[in-house]
């Protein structure tokens, strides 16, 4: 049931009120629909501003540390022994993950449209940690918004955010993790909407954030394609990625959408295993429903109620999932599988002792999956895995489950 | 003619104001929720707004938040609230009830299945907060073709042009937000709003209701003033959270705060 996707089919999504198929869209209060539309204007017209590209890929390279390195695997491919396994290193980037991409490029759309007070939602702290940051560079206030839960997981990133200058506001309401603090967040805009620029950390969210997101992210992609081609001469046969709100997986899948000979995966949070109930894999088992503002596949109960999710990582906690995610799966473009919380677990293990890389826990469900995909596939293919981030965030968690205090 | 019109257009007739309360359905408790409603309208309602509860109110402030994980906690879904105005109706053929909510109950109840159920239960108006006129293409005409009056809100941030296109899909009456925020914030500016709303009115023939910050009959006969009604959310939703323990005392402190804002509302001059 796959298509072969063109330029064209590409260039035409999302359509002009940010549909891709029939997902996404722009699923807000009436407050909002004035400034989501103001956005998507000026992000049109920046984006073909030489000023603004120029801007936004000087600071990738001077402060970010771009480009990130494709580092080939030796030992993980050996002990796998199957395809070789690359490396895309988001982890080196400055603030340790691929979602600094993102905030660098909003931020300079918040200052092009003269936004003093910035927010955002959290729920490992890397998108808090990234944007703080760049609140911090250009002397902005910077309010964060953290499930409780998360707060209490994620404390390493919660005291990077104070030092960085953020407020960081603990929500107690719901399920207390990434999902309410969205809700919160859109609370708080809808109240300060005149001054205040909501930087959005994921590919969800009303149009354009999907959009938008999506473009700051694809470097990663243009770069593993580029990278592939010069190391190997070739493309990749698969790239794996992560997917919780799906921005690192979408970053790294766009620009081969139009390849067809390249596999893509994207892994969900099996949690506790998909049959139990207690993970957070709308892709593998949810329906499309609409939340945050657009329509996507969810987590939901039969009356239509947010379900509440599982996972070991507070990243991919989160009930839904960016509408050009359901719209790939829907076409057959991109596959979406699950791995457990307990395989996870594993897999950070093995990239650690293996290749002395400590990944997020949000990307060790891609390494998990990528190690297993690898394991069947030929010697002289290809395996990309985005390394979304980096793990120290996740040592306490780790302690706690091997039973030790730090 | 709608019921909602009927009743807007008799009021106006009459030189009156809409006195519009909103409660969560469910809220304390799903078998309490059609006595509340038939306790409001002999307090002087002429609309009532039900709310369906959903897990992620994302334009509420704490007040109707914790009362939809009230009504949740007791199993309130889309199809019990429609129960609900069913069972209203047995007793009551006058009072319109307007549904307000999120989109995603409806839409996994499917939308010709909801609209078919909620004629049948005796709704009138359907005011789905996460649906902009954008994307109610497909949806709105469902509504009206049955009779179902699709409402919409507008808001301080609407633009004219918006305010038209608004008023084109809408039936029955427009919700005017009065402030950016979310329910139960304390922000109203009577000025801004008496503005805005002579504005609104000039743009559209259709009826505007004023919502949020309405707290007391003092602000309900101030933006009385300038509407053609007022639409009275967080502070009973506040009173019923306070008054759960006892059902009868809950009825008397919702009648005690609603009679003096149909008082004050009588009492202004066409
Ligand atoms: C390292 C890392 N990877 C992945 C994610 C998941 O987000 P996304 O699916 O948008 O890439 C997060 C989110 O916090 C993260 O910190």
């Amino acid at each position: 049931m796959s298509v072969k996707l063109t330029e064209e089919m590409l260039a035409a999504l999302p359509d002009a009120r940010g549909h891709f198929g029939a997902f996404g869209g722009r699923f807000v209060s009436e407050t909002l629909m004035d400034s989501l539309m103001t956005l998507e204007k000026e992000y049109l017209r920046l984006k073909k501003d030489p000023e603004f590209q120029a801007t936004f890929d000087k600071d990738l390279a001077d402060y970010v540390g771009r480009p990130s390195p494709l580092y080939f695997a030796e030992r993980l491919t050996r002990e796998t022994g199957g395809a070789q396994i690359w490396l895309k290193r988001e982890d080196l980037n400055h603030t340790g993950a691929h979602k600094v991409n993102n905030t660098i490029g909003q931020v300079l759309l918040a200052s092009f449209l003269g936004k003093k007070r910035i927010i955002a939602e959290t729920g490992a702290g890397q998108h808090g940690v990234a944007t703080a940051t760049v609140c911090a560079r250009l002397g902005l206030d910077c309010h964060v918004f953290m499930g409780a839960e998360d707060v209490q997981r994620q404390s390493l990133n919660v005291y990077r955010m104070k030092l960085l200058g953020a407020h960081v506001h603990a929500v107690e309401s719901g399920s207390r993790t990434l999902k309410d603090a969205m809700n919160e967040a859109m609370r708080d805009w809808v109240t300060n909407v005149d001054d205040t620029f909501y930087i959005i950390g994921t590919v969800a969210g009303p149009h354009p954030y999907p959009l938008l997101v999506r473009d700051f992210q694809s470097v990663i992609g243009r770069e593993a394609r580029e990278q592939s081609l010069e190391k190997t001469g070739k493309l990749p046969d698969a790239l794996v990625a992560c997917v919780g709100g799906g921005s690192n997986a979408l970053g790294l899948f766009y620009p081969f959408l139009t390849d067809e000979s390249v596999q893509l995966y994207g892994v969900e949070a099996g949690g506790l295993g998909l049959e139990s109930g207690d993970h957070a894999a709308p892709l593998c088992a949810g329906r499309p429903g609409v939340l945050h503002g657009n329509r996507t596949y969810l987590m939901e109960d039969e009356n239509g109620q947010i379900a509440s999710t599982h996972s070991v990582s507070a990243g991919l906690d989160y009930p839904g999932v960016g509408p050009e995610h359901s719209w790939l799966k829907d076409i057959g473009r991109a596959n979406y599988v699950s791995v457990t919380d307990e395989e996870a677990l594993d897999a950070f293990r093995m990239l650690t002792q293996v290749e002395g890389i400590m990944p997020a826990l949000e990307t060790s469900h891609a390494v998990a999956y990528a190690v297993k995909l690898a394991a069947t596939m030929d010697k002289d293919q290809m395996v990309v895995i985005n390394i979304s981030g980096r793990g120290d965030k996740d040592i306490h968690t780790i302690a706690q489950l091997d039973g030790i205090e730090l | 003619m709608s019921r909602i019109e009927g009743v807007l257009q008799t009021l106006k007739g009459q030189g009156r104001k809409a006195l519009i309360p909103f409660i969560t359905a469910g809220d304390p408790h799903p078998d309490q929720t059609v006595s509340l409603m038939h306790s409001m309208v002999d307090a002087g309602v002429d609309i009532i707004e039900l709310g369906v509860p959903f897990s992620d109110p994302m334009a509420d402030g704490p007040v109707i938040q914790l009362a939809c994980e009230r009504a949740l906690k007791h199993g309130t879904s889309l199809r019990r609230v429609l129960a609900m105005v069913s069972e209203f109706r047995e007793t009551n053929n006058t009072t319109p009830v307007v549904l307000m909510g999120y989109l995603n109950p409806i839409e996994a109840m499917g939308y010709d299945a909801f609209a078919d159920a909620a004629v049948q239960a005796g709704v009138d108006g359907i005011l789905t907060v996460d649906l902009p006129p954008e994307e109610a293409g497909d949806v709105a005409p469902l509504f009206s073709r049955r009779g179902l009056d699709p409402i919409f809100l507008l808001a301080p941030t609407t633009t004219d042009e918006r305010i038209r296109a608004i008023a084109d899909h809408s039936s029955g009456y427009v919700y005017y937000v009065s402030f950016n925020g979310v329910t139960g914030a304390a922000k109203i500016n009577v000025d801004d709003v008496a503005a805005k709303v002579a504005h609104i009115h000039e743009l559209t023939a259709l009826p505007v209701g004023v919502g949020f910050g309405i707290r007391d009959a003092k602000t309900a006969a101030a933006v009385g003033q300038v509407s053609d009604g007022v639409i009275v959310g967080s502070v009973l939703v506040d009173t019923i959270a306070r008054n759960q323990a006892d059902i009868e005392e809950l009825k008397r402190a919702l009648t005690d705060l609603l009679t003096p804002m149909r008082e004050a509302l009588d009492r202004i001059k066409p």
